[in-house]
């Protein structure tokens, strides 16, 4: 009898032991970058325009210590110190964030829009709560970093860190402060060496930025935010790259720069875009009145619109009259024979769903839990503008050149499908069922197409060479949403063309910014 | 979402087909669920209503020897939400294909003990779409199995239990970039390895077999769904069902039997509480010239 309990436990054991042990980790397309290496310095990019600072030197850095002073020395010494016995965690946050400051934390705030880009769950009676950003942590947790708020959220950050590093350029060229690897040869330099004064660091300019900034849009991940803070600074030091002075100067003046936007966005209007059950009632009402069949929300329970009030906030391309004037006409009357064709048109799409329209669709949803389609460009752009060895402030100029338009384009967009509060596809014929979720608000204009038009028409003006394949990426990521089943081809037809109107604005923009292509 | 992944009949039970014989039939598989447990948070979703999965799948078992069997299995799954937009998958899913070994099979005590090693491969024969959980129809990896299983018969009654270690191969999906709780800039997916527990107990003759069973699908990693979040292939996904199973072989036509049985998830995280029940009809075709007598109620 004992026998069989061993031969059992053997057979049995074998069944689980067996297995072969082979690595399945996954590798990012970005997780081994080699480090960046700038083609040109852009040494005078502190007469470049900035967008909110009325100058390079609104907020004043203090002259460095010499190189010779004995505290420079012992700064000097600070770096050697970490040289002389580094482990593999460190020579890994060295590799990470030499591939660029202003994409690693483009990246983390990615990062942070995916996490946060979820639909709060119900409450027992069928409402929903909203997330308080004076509560962060408690569920559901702020933000809902849906499409909107992540287009503005994109916006802030780079439009922020621009500014901080046309400041940052201009104290770099007065003061002329030498690399520490420049100007002690004991100290390796783990990373390419550069001609570019490290006094005030431009990696510290951006993460600074990038704290102060984030920390009002994801107040609840202050921790993680501080920790890669903490990681970016450590490995601008180990790299021999920047002493602690230069980091210092750069955090301070990142952080001032990044506290003018804080301020401009604690009043442009994004706080109460959610608007009130009051508001929605008058968007339904108003749309009965002009004789049109309103939208409403297809989720059960109904969830009220995503922030319908979005298309107030201000606008960092134009003023708020150009963003009404760039709100297209109406769509076609929801009882007219074009919007009967254009359902037809998009229920015989979901009814031949083939394989090809789904890897169209899902590569371009952008839905729950994803970085959305305003940093799904951000990725488009990042993996071009890594070919391209910009400097750091080209990296944020182009950043916060796509980002303003993606934003604008979000207010631009919001307000149009607000105003006119169009039906769905798959509200007016419920046989159509979509290739991907139905997105809770009004149809007309397509968000994606608005997005795609102004990312292509930015992207065109800052590498030219790749105009076709950025037009060609819109027009696949507008008629994604008729293969979906969520829009008509009047949606994405029109989102496409207002996005390049917007996108237009900040090509206009970077053409005369004083920074050149 | 569901783990309605039917393998060949018998990978996972006793039964050994004689030496030519080859047992091939069709079986119908429905499954629903309206409660799903996202993570640990057991919830419905009227947008998705009951979610429901029809599985038409063709199976077949060929003995090598009487010791040592091939096995495959093919179904063809078509999901459907009840409520909600979203739109219902189908198409063929993963086919497997299985050698199951009897090395020892001897009387121990009053009754006869058998040993069995199986391994078993199965992969995806259709490109469908594994990133739209909960309607997909599969989660797209390629899985190695390696099971080892003991039955012992006593008089009319047995038990067979076994222990299985599921390898699972990446999965790659149509988009460049996914969270789970980290941001990945991939279109690939690291599938995390799965364990699996079985126990049959019932009655078991030439004429028919009753059995009580208990599964449990256990995943060696992955993570929870998030709050009110989608699932996705490689999440956390565990189950344990019970059920019942039924064969039954018609005398009046040598080599005719039926099958038909149930199983309830009682547990489970990530996974929807499935209500499953099967259905199948199988043929014994016998490539020797005798009759398919069976030498015990394990063997066809």
């Amino acid at each position: 009898m004992k026998n069989i309990f061993l031969i059992s436990a053997v057979v049995i054991s074998a069944g689980i032991f067996i297995p072969l042990s082979c690595s399945k980790s996954v590798d990012g397309r970005t997780d081994n970058l080699a480090p960046l290496q700038p083609a040109k310095t852009d040494i005078n990019a502190g007469t470049w325009t900035p967008v909110l600072l009325t100058g390079p030197t609104e907020f004043a850095v203090a002259a460095p210590i010499a190189t010779n002073t004995p505290e420079y020395i012992a700064q000097v010494n600070e770096i050697k110190t970490w040289q002389a016995d580094l482990n593999n965690d460190e020579k890994a946050i060295v590799k990470y964030w030499s591939a660029g400051a202003v994409l690693r934390w483009n990246e983390l705030l990615r990062e942070l829009v995916a996490k946060h880009n979820l639909p709060p769950y119900q409450n027992a009676d069928g409402t929903y709560p909203a997330p308080s950003a004076n509560n962060p942590l408690a569920y559901p947790q702020f933000p809902f970093a849906n499409p909107p708020y992540a287009a503005r959220a994109y916006a802030y950050v780079a439009a922020a860190q621009y500014d901080a590093l046309v400041a940052a350029y201009y104290y770099k060229n007065l003061y002329k402060r030498a690399a520490p690897y420049n100007v002690d040869a004991t100290v390796t330099a783990l990373i390419p060496k550069s001609d570019l004064p490290s006094y005030p660091s431009e990696d510290a300019v951006v993460a600074g930025a990038a704290v102060e900034t984030m920390k009002l849009l994801f107040p609840g991940d202050q921790d993680f935010i501080q920790q890669k803070f903490e990681e970016h600074m450590r490995a601008r030091l180990i790299a021999g790259a920047n002493v602690r002075s230069d980091l210092d100067a750069g955090e301070a003046l990142g952080k001032a720069v990044a506290q003018k936007f804080v301020t401009r966005a604690r009043g442009d209007r994004a706080g109460a875009a959610a608007g009130t059950p009051a508001d929605w009632a008058k968007l339904e009402s108003d749309c009965i009145a002009r004789g049109e069949t309103p939208w409403y929300s297809l989720e059960s329970p109904k969830r009220p619109p995503m922030l319908p009030m979005f298309g107030k906030v201000k606008t960092f391309l134009f003023d708020s009259l150009t963003a009404v004037s760039l709100r297209p006409g109406p769509p076609p009357s929801v009882s007219s024979e074009k919007m009967k064709a254009e359902t037809e048109e998009v229920l015989n799409y979901t009814k031949n769903d083939s394989r090809e329209n789904y890897r169209i669709v899902h590569f371009w949803a952008d839905g729950v839990a994803t970085y959305t389609p305003p940093g799904h460009w951000d990725a488009i752009a990042a993996e071009d503008f890594i070919t391209k060895n910009y400097s750091e402030v080209r990296w944020a100029r182009n950043m916060a050149l796509l980002n303003m338009a993606l934003m604008d384009a979000a207010i631009v967009c919001w307000d149009t499908k607000n105003y006119y509060y169009n039906p769905r596809p798959c509200q007016l014929n419920p046989a159509i069922k979509t290739l991907t979720g139905v997105p809770n608000f009004p149809s007309y204009i397509s968000g994606h197409s608005t997005f795609s038009g102004a990312a292509a028409a930015v992207l065109e003006y800052i590498v030219p060479e790749n105009a076709a394949k950025y037009n060609a990426l819109a027009a696949e990521a507008s008629n994604s949403r008729i293969y979906a089943g969520i829009h008509y081809r009047s949606d994405c037809v029109v989102g496409l063309q207002v996005g390049k109107n917007i996108g237009t604005y900040a090509a206009n923009r970077g053409k005369t910014d004083g920074a050149g292509n | 979402m569901s783990l309605t992944q039917v393998s060949a009949q018998t990978d996972i039970d006793a039964l050994m087909m004689s030496k030519n014989n080859f047992c091939v039939g069709p079986m119908y598989t429905y499954s629903s669920w309206k409660e799903y447990w996202e993570g640990t948070f057991k919830r419905d979703n009227a947008n998705l209503g009951t979610v429901s999965s029809q599985m038409f799948s063709v199976m077949g078992n060929y003995g090598i020897s009487d010791k040592l069997n091939v096995l495959f299995g093919l179904p063809y799954v078509k999901t459907k939400a009840s409520q909600g937009t979203l739109h219902g998958q189908e198409g063929f899913q993963d086919l497997s294909l299985w050698v199951k070994w009897m090395p020892i099979e001897k009387k121990v005590g009053k009754g006869v003990l058998a040993v069995y090693g199986l391994g078993g491969v199965s992969f995806p024969v259709s490109n469908y779409v594994a990133d739209m959980l909960p309607l997909s129809i599969g989660l797209g990896s390629t899985n190695v199995t390696f099971r080892g299983m003991v039955d012992y018969q006593l008089k009319d009654f047995f038990a067979t239990g076994s222990a299985s270690y599921v390898l699972r191969s990446n999965v790659d999906i149509d988009r460049t970039s996914y969270y789970t709780d980290e941001l990945i800039l991939s279109n690939e997916i690291e599938m995390p390895d799965a364990a699996q527990f079985n126990l049959r107990i019932g009655y078991r003759t030439n004429r028919m077999i009753a059995e009580a069973v208990v599964n449990n699908w256990t995943t060696l990693g992955g993570f929870d769904i998030t709050k009110n979040n989608m699932p996705f292939p490689s999440n956390k996904m565990n189950a344990t069902t019970v059920g019942v199973n039924l064969k039954y072989n018609i005398y009046a036509v040598d080599g005719l039997s039926l099958t038909g049985g149930g199983n309830y998830v009682v547990a489970g995280r990530n996974v929807g509480q499935a209500t499953t029940v099967n259905a199948g009809i199988f043929y014994i075709l016998n490539f020797t010239n005798k009759k398919t007598i069976s030498k015990s109620p394990k063997t066809n």
